[in-house]
């Protein structure tokens, strides 16, 4: 996964504005591009001044109060609430349901269905050494050993048939993702005005946050497989789609030269020129829809997906931190073993053929090694009695794990010298740090707001941008949830702040120690990988109910995506740069403040974007644990059936996400949600 | 990667049984089985589990007498209330097994369209109501009367309440008339969210360790309240005619809540021929303590749901022996 962080952060560095900077001496203080930035901004800021003295006056005048004119607003609960009983009564009648959605409904349950059949008659025996030997093909034997361990750890948790359920799950969602993603991706890279048109579509998808888009899917599918699918290929196709359109517009011009003038039809190009040349991107993209699909099984879990998702959510019910975890760590090793098969099934591309394993998983007849040993262990599986992995095989990790989170809590809770408890931090973080932010943002006039989130954007990106960050903000206005929406933007920002200050300082430690960026890396891949909702039991526990441990889970969430760019942003600077200030005496400090972070500073700037876009999509979750405002409007929406509340919040959810993606977007674009 | 491309081949097939299956002909939506029922000819029932511990322990009890005394497999998937009556009349999941009352969706599911029948009464009474610690009603027994709350505002002030007292609620799936409660009776009280019935248990014990007082929203049965002893406020009194208006406008509510018999709910499909499970599932009834003694096995003991299960099982035959469908 940090491939691609990496691969966006370096991206970022051909960044026109920066470039120059780059090669130049950087160290210099003021440059003459500087100053051109500089002026360039007092202009852009010249014509705010304008516009606000021509607006502010008036809309003082005509709504006095500081906070959303009610004039403004749309009510729309009345039409949603209709439409919501619309469709409970005619679900069952009107022909949009009996020919459209109640098909696509039924083909998905039937897809999973046959790959869970599937996998239940391979059994455990059989499934494990399917994948084991598959793993062993096209990524060779550390992956196939990380493959074996897996599931077996996924057999031993206890968790055999909720991991099967949400690998049936994923096969399916993961597949319609890899289909969806790859016709738009084929459409953009071959047409360039598809791709232009496809682009804020697929940036609007990324920055969404998956759980404001849960009520809508479950209105029209109901609860369950359907909805949790098509939830997913909304999250997951994204990725797929813009790889595939990367790899297809970056194809060599050589070639498909070379193949023009042999006379290649314009299908033949596609086929045996064009696609085969992305083969690269392509499997990335697979790589990447598998993640995505992988991050949203638990979330889908809200809406009744079913599977390992499923346990962590019934764990989250009863504050059963071992249980969340038994739960959580078949998720994650899942998602080692596809990240680490597709990943080097991707490297060996164009490589000759490894020359280790046994002979019948080497060259032609390898799949049929594959099927053959598969079947033979599929047989031996079944002649121990078993299909589900065997009851007696199982370890419980639940009573340990929980009686260390006890252990934590009593003494971390409260009282702890010096540095005070957990609960003291949660409630000075709440009095000092949300509440006047809280208080500073709602007490802001609303036109005060917007000229700040224009000049924001404008000055980080192009007039495109800040109008789409002003129309993003305004639009909460008009839904008529300011209120709300402030105190979540209050919660984003106290946990950004937060996030970043230890992410930086963590990031330039490790990229400072190469030992110590090991020692992370680990710790970081489980952070990632690990449900957001696990964290949600302990931080409660530690942090009692309230936004703090909201806070707390999204800067836990957001941290390893900071560290990891922060981390990669530092290394990669020019090492010439680096070299001829040290000739130049600096201090590390100095090396540091006036070479490295200046140009780091796209990589740096990514790394404030994915905070906001991570912290943002677990301060909303954290409505699960009493954070209120948006977040708790969208689980009373998905609770109680109410579609006005529930989309109202989740359509201000995705405004702010906009707004919060575009005033801290650097100019060029990013590949991807996570990093 | 060849798993995908398995995967795409089973998709494919997957597809074409679709529509050579339905032809062209209309998709019924409730008529959409969850996909992990019934594989591989395996008798099973899907069981939607709500939130609260009271519920997770019927499905427990329930989980275990159909796997281990009938022979099913027994699917759970946690649901909200609201939705799983949505879940219920599309077939995705079989029963609900303690249902708080909701007039709107029995309304709907059951006298309008008949996708769903009562399976009848649980045997549990369930009452919701303003709780406060003894510790705290016993130095203060005057708090135990709404018209003194206010006096208590400031006591049960919060970081997030905001300057008011809090009043503490649970999940947003629950029923609650709070926000009409707090308006209508002029208290000075902020209503915060827990937002899953988890985050309000653990604060209510942190509360309870340091002996603070609070003010929370809660219900019976609960396994809670031998842990942390609380003592109910009086609300006004509950009148027919409270109830009726608020049904009519949910913002005029100023009345005590209810005391609800428990309901079991089953699938309509599902009840005429789900077979043994649906006749077990309609004789299931048991009582507060029995529910109560699985709960706190579950909630404070730490135990898994079906090892509570098991216990519980093993110790009370004489109580659930009358729920099997065939004398044994």
């Amino acid at each position: 996964m940090s491939a691609t962080a990496t691969r966006s952060a370096t991206d970022r560095s051909t960044d026109p504005a920066t470039e120059p900077a780059a090669t130049g001496t950087a160290a210099a203080r003021p440059s003459p591009l500087s100053a051109a930035v500089r002026s360039h901004a007092v202009r852009k800021l010249a014509v705010l001044v304008v516009i606000a003295a021509v607006l502010v006056p008036l809309a003082h005048a005509t709504w006095a109060s500081g906070s959303w004119p009610h004039a403004l607003t749309v009510d729309v609960s009345g039409p949603l609430g209709n439409a919501s009983d619309w469709i409970i009564d005619n679900r069952d009648s009107h022909w949009i349901f009996l020919y459209f959605f109640g098909h696509i409904s039924n083909a998905v349950i039937i897809c999973v269905r046959a790959v869970y059949v599937v996998l239940l008659t391979l059994g455990w025996a059989g499934v494990t050494a399917a994948s084991t030997l598959v793993a062993w093909r096209v990524a060779g034997v550390r992956v196939a050993v990380t493959t074996v361990v897996s599931f077996a750890v996924c057999g031993l948790l206890g968790m055999w048939v909720p991991t099967m359920q949400t690998l049936a799950l994923m096969a399916v969602a993961v597949t319609a993702s890899v289909v969806v993603g790859g016709l738009l991706g084929l459409a953009g890279g071959l047409s360039e005005r598809a791709f232009r048109a496809l682009r804020p579509v697929l940036d609007t998808m990324q920055v969404l946050p998956a759980f404001a888009y849960l009520l809508p899917v479950v209105l029209i599918f109901g609860i369950g497989v359907p909805g949790a699918v098509l939830a997913t290929v909304i999250y997951a196709a994204p990725p797929m789609a813009r790889l595939t359109a990367l790899g297809l517009r970056g194809a060599d011009a050589g070639v498909l030269e070379a193949v023009t003038s042999l006379g290649a039809t314009w299908r033949q190009r596609l086929l045996s020129a064009r696609l085969p040349l992305a083969r690269k991107e392509l499997l990335l993209g697979v790589n990447q829809a598998i993640m995505m699909a992988l991050s949203m099984a638990v979330i889908a879990s809200v809406i009744g997906g079913g599977g390992l998702g499923d346990r962590v959510y019934q764990a989250l019910s009863s504050v059963d931190v071992g249980k969340a975890l038994a739960a959580g760590l078949p998720i994650v090793l899942l998602a080692v073993v596809m990240d680490r098969t597709t990943a080097s099934a991707g490297e060996r591309l164009g490589e000759p053929p490894a020359e280790d394993g046994p002979r019948l998983l080497r060259g032609r007849l390898a799949w049929a090694g594959v099927a053959v040993l598969t079947a033979v262990v599929t047989v031996a599986g079944r002649l121990t009695g078993s299909q589900t992995w065997p009851t007696g095989w199982t370890v419980a990790i639940e009573e340990p794990v929980n009686q260390f989170k006890d252990w934590m809590v009593d003494h971390l809770y409260t009282g702890v010298p010096v540095v005070g408890g957990t609960a003291d931090w949660a409630s000075d973080y709440v009095r000092w740090i949300l509440d006047p932010l809280r208080e500073g943002l709602q007490g802001l006039p609303w036109y005060a707001v917007l000229l700040i989130v224009a000049t924001l954007a404008w000055l980080i990106g192009t007039w495109a941008t800040a109008l789409t960050a002003t129309a993003a903000m305004a639009a909460i206005g008009v839904l008529g949830v300011w209120e709300p929406s402030m105190d979540t933007l209050s919660q984003v920002l106290a946990a950004v702040f937060v996030t970043l200050v230890l992410g930086f300082a963590i990031g330039i430690a490790a990229a400072r120690s190469t030992r110590l960026e090991r020692l992370l890396r680990p710790v970081l891949d489980v952070c990632q990988t690990m449900p957001q909702f696990v964290y949600l039991i302990p931080v409660v526990a530690l942090f009692g109910v309230g936004r703090a441990p909201a806070a707390a889970a999204a800067i836990v969430y957001a941290l390893p995506a900071v560290i990891r760019i922060t981390t990669q942003g530092l290394r990669s600077v020019d090492p010439a740069a680096l070299e001829s200030a040290r000739s130049l005496g600096a201090t590390q400090g100095q090396q540091l403040r006036q070479v490295q972070l200046p140009l780091a500073r796209p990589a740096l700037l990514l790394a404030v974007n994915q905070g906001v876009v991570l912290v943002l999509a677990v301060v909303i979750i954290g409505g699960l644990v009493g954070s209120g405002a948006l977040g708790y409007d969208v689980v009373f929406g998905l609770a109680q059936g109410d579609l006005a509340t529930g989309l109202v919040a989740g359509a201000a959810i995705v405004c702010l996400g906009l707004m919060l993606d575009r005033v801290t977007q650097p100019t060029a674009r990013r590949d991807r949600k996570g990093a | 990667m060849a798993r995908t491309r398995t995967q795409l081949l089973m998709a494919a097939a997957g597809v074409t049984a679709v529509f050579t299956a339905t032809g062209c002909g209309a998709a019924d939506m409730t008529k959409q089985t969850s996909p992990y029922a019934n594989v591989g000819g395996a008798k099973s029932v899907t069981l939607s589990v709500q939130s609260w511990i009271g519920a997770q322990s019927n499905v427990a009890v329930a989980q275990y007498l159909l796997e281990h005394e009938l022979g099913y497999r027994v699917d759970t998937v946690q649901v909200d209330e609201v939705p799983a009556w949505d879940a219920l009349s599309q077939d995705r999941v079989d029963a609900i097994l303690e249902d708080w009352g909701h007039p709107d969706q029995e309304q709907r599911y059951v006298k309008d369209k008949k996708t769903i029948v009562p399976g009848g009464g649980l045997g549990v009474t369930g009452h919701i109501g303003w709780w406060v610690p003894k510790y705290f009603a016993d130095a203060h027994p005057d708090v135990l009367d709404w018209k003194n709350l206010n006096k208590y505002a400031k006591t049960f002030k919060t970081a997030e309440s905001g300057g008011k007292g809090q009043l503490l609620d649970g999940s947003p799936s629950y029923v609650t008339n709070d926000k009409a409660l707090v308006k209508n009776l002029k208290l000075n009280y902020q209503i915060v969210f827990a937002g899953s019935e988890a985050a309000q248990i653990t604060q209510i014990k942190q509360f309870a360790k340091a002996k603070k007082p609070f003010l929370t929203y809660w219900y019976e049965p609960q396994w809670l309240f031998n842990q942390v002893p609380m003592v109910e406020v009086k609300l006004p009194t509950y009148t027919d005619a409270c109830a009726a208006e608020g049904t009519e406008n949910p913002d005029s509510i100023d009345c005590a809540y209810p005391t609800t018999p428990l309901q079991k709910y089953l699938n309509a499909d599902f009840a005429q021929h789900g077979g043994e499970a649906a006749e077990f599932l309609k004789r299931f009834h048991w009582t507060k303590q029995d529910q109560n003694e699985v709960s706190e096995m579950i909630a404070s003991q730490g135990m898994s749901a079906q090892d509570a299960a098991e216990k519980w099982v093993k110790k009370h035959p004489d109580v659930w022996k009358k729920w099997l469908p065939r004398a044994r």
